[in-house]
């Protein structure tokens, strides 16, 4: 049903110093009665945008009681933002832990190859280890190790045959 | 005011300590247990509780670090997701508990930590803060991990500087009487000058806690001024829209005189429209004291989220925090891995990344307490109770130990052939006299407090008035809080009750032989 109306056909009455008022809407066309007011809220809704603009306010400024209105809602993607993060470190993190341990492990097993050769040489008798209480001279910090002199010239204690 | 107290007790206790707890642990060459062990026999109960205040530490403090990973990874947003209240069903305004509070301390309270009413209501496990606390775990064993490969005592005798990146890293406190300065230390060389760095890190320690403190005072400052203008403008709103005022009739100024002479003039509307009317005062923001771990959560958010570019602030921010938190943890786990690597029981059955792995693992376990929805109260009971009374204690016998059963004059001729120079008066006088006084006046201190308030209490985080309100503790609760205390100071006569038996028995043996 499309029925024109002029300014002069908004009411006003109890203005008061806040500026604020209530209204009617009469239709000139039908003998003065007054458009229902769900009729004059369901213009409202559609139309806020418009009417806010027109008054150089918003929705927080502007108000009419019993017409509230609806917020926006923020932006959210599909999968939250911070998932997508904590998967990121989560990988690198794991990957760190994997390759040091399998680091260690290898390096482990490295030195026990290489302990047990060393035992097969000095059984053998080729090659001579200089040790000092069961550690190897070199891994001994010389400063605080010291060579008793007595004991180094150890192969010529014997006299040769 | 504040300052000279803090000053008094860093000169009279933290230098004098620290340094003591770094030369013991560089001259013993051991953990704390062993360490302690050497300076007399009926002491290994000492290091047992501080590898035992450690184990609480490390059982909580984690949960610290998962938060700052959980803040950091909403840092890539736009906008913040604390900067503004998320919307309520029918979106036609916001979340009534966000409007109450500020949309940070929703944030903080509601979508991290999904907090529940009291202790009792113990709610579901939030799965998002689990899976922030295994990662965080993950990090510490991966330094961890990184920590042993670098550092050997007995293979190389190299000097890894592990101990002076946890000086820059032990922000909260100096560490004393956790153990975990002795382990550090007894990776030194000998021949360490360990009272030039006890004086250089406790300078840096307390610089930077002062520099801290007045960032958190102005940011703490700037949110109590905000809080009370916005409570005063919400106060004006509603008498505008109550009485029909002429906008700009009602200011901040004048507010007071204005609610008078409304309510002199009408009084019935506003009988009505008080229980709405609340009374803003700065002095009960500033009293709305947000403790502890909260504090540097929701303030410094708060702040962030007003700046420039905030998701650049924020990230950096919480890699500042995470990098300090997980510092901190790694001193407390070397207080605790150290006495297990020591000891050739465990250690020659299993290697070092399995036992690192077994604790890392256990601690994260125990720790999913704290990501249930009353975890926080559990956390805030673990923060105030674990280490404070046991540390006065073990801190207290440390020094009269040293002091009086090592003998002061010993001490001296160790530190002398290690430095190269014998401690002057100054630390002499503080180690025997200042600092063990100190600690039995703040020990008593602390028991009177605790006597003369009666029964414990917490504060407890109340969605339909968006504040913190304070209730007893129940029953179990105290229990669990008296095993805390006890449980690490039960441990210093118990080691020396133990080592006391087994000389007996020892000698006993050796008399009936013979």
């Amino acid at each position: 049903m499309m029925s024109f109306h002029e300014i002069s056909d908004v009411l006003l009455c109890n203005v008061t110093d806040r500026v604020s008022f209530w209204f009617v809407v009469t239709d000139s066309s039908q003998n003065m009665t007054t458009v229902p007011g769900s009729v004059v809220e369901a213009a409202i809704r559609m139309n806020r945008n418009r009417i806010n603009s027109a008054f150089l306010l918003s929705d927080k400024t502007l108000q009419f009681l019993k017409i509230t209105s609806t917020l926006s809602p923020p932006v959210e993607p599909s999968t939250p933002v911070w998932l997508i993060v904590f998967g990121v470190v989560l990988c690198l993190i794991v990957a760190g832990i994997v390759f040091l341990v399998v680091a260690g492990i290898q390096q482990r097993k490295k030195k026990n190859k290489e302990s047990t050769e060393r035992e097969n040489l000095e059984e053998k008798g080729e090659v001579t280890v200089t040790v000092e209480n069961g550690i190897p001279c070199e891994a001994l910090d010389l400063k605080a190790g010291h060579i008793n002199g007595v004991f180094a010239a150890d192969d010529e204690r014997f006299t040769s045959l | 005011g504040f300052l000279i107290p803090y000053f008094i007790m860093l000169i009279a206790e933290g230098m004098p300590l620290l340094y003591l707890e770094l030369a013991v642990g560089q001259r013993m060459r051991r953990g704390s247990i062993g360490a302690w062990k050497i300076i007399s026999p009926y002491l290994c109960g000492v290091g047992v509780a501080s590898v035992v205040v450690s184990f609480f530490l490390s059982m909580y403090y984690n949960v610290i670090n998962a938060w700052a990973f959980w803040y950091l990874f909403h840092s890539f947003q736009d906008p913040l997701p604390w900067a503004t209240c998320p919307l309520n069903s029918n979106r036609t305004g916001y979340e009534e508990e966000c409007e109450k509070t500020s949309s940070t301390q929703y944030f903080w309270y509601r979508q991290t930590l999904n907090i529940s009413p009291s202790l009792e209501a113990s709610g579901n496990m939030q799965w998002e803060q689990a899976l922030c606390l295994t990662l965080a775990w993950l990090v510490v064993y991966l330094c961890i991990l990184r920590g042993t490969e670098s550092t050997g005592k007995l293979e190389q005798l190299s000097n890894p500087k592990t101990w002076i990146s946890a000086a820059t890293q032990i922000f909260f406190s100096l560490g004393l009487g956790f153990g975990s300065l002795i382990a550090f230390a007894s990776y030194n060389e000998p021949t360490n000058n360990c009272e030039r760095h006890a004086i250089i890190v406790s300078l840096i320690n307390s610089t930077t806690s002062i520099f801290a403190s007045i960032v958190t005072f102005s940011i703490y400052g700037f949110k109590a001024t905000f809080n009370y203008e916005s409570c005063i403008n919400k106060v004006i709103l509603l008498l505008l829209n109550a009485f029909d005022l002429e906008e700009g009739s009602l200011t901040a100024d004048n507010l007071n005189e204005m609610k008078d002479y409304l309510m002199a003039t009408h009084p019935q509307e506003y009988a009505q429209l008080s229980p709405q009317l609340k009374n803003c005062s700065l002095e009960a923001e500033l009293d709305t004291a947000v403790q502890g771990t909260g504090l540097a959560f929701i303030v410094y958010s708060e702040a962030i989220k007003n700046m420039e570019v905030p998701q650049l602030y924020s990230v950096l921010y919480f890699v500042m925090l995470l990098m300090l938190g997980i510092g901190s943890m790694l001193g407390n786990t070397a207080a605790i891995l150290t006495p297990l690597t020591d000891s050739r029981v465990i250690a020659t059955r299993f290697p070092k990344e399995v036992i690192s792995g077994v604790v890392c693992f256990i601690n994260c376990v125990i720790g999913l307490i704290f990501t249930m929805e009353a975890g926080n109260y559990w956390f805030d009971i673990f923060n105030d109770y674990a280490a404070t009374l046991s540390l006065l204690l073990i801190v207290l016998v440390e020094t009269i130990a040293v002091c009086y059963i090592y003998g002061i004059r010993r001490f001296e001729k160790d530190l002398y052939t290690m430095i190269g120079r014998k401690p002057n008066w100054y630390w002499k006088i503080m180690w025997a006299f200042a600092s063990p006084l100190l600690i039995i006046s703040l020990f008593i201190f602390y028991l009177t407090d605790y006597i003369l308030t009666g029964t414990l209490q917490y504060q407890a985080w109340d969605a339909t008035q968006g504040q913190l309100v304070t209730k007893d503790y129940p029953s179990y609760a105290l229990a669990v809080i008296g095993l805390l205390v006890a449980a690490s100071t039960m441990c210093i006569p118990l080691g020396a009750l133990v080592t006391f038996i087994r000389k007996r028995l020892k000698r006993e043996r050796v008399s009936t032989v013979a």
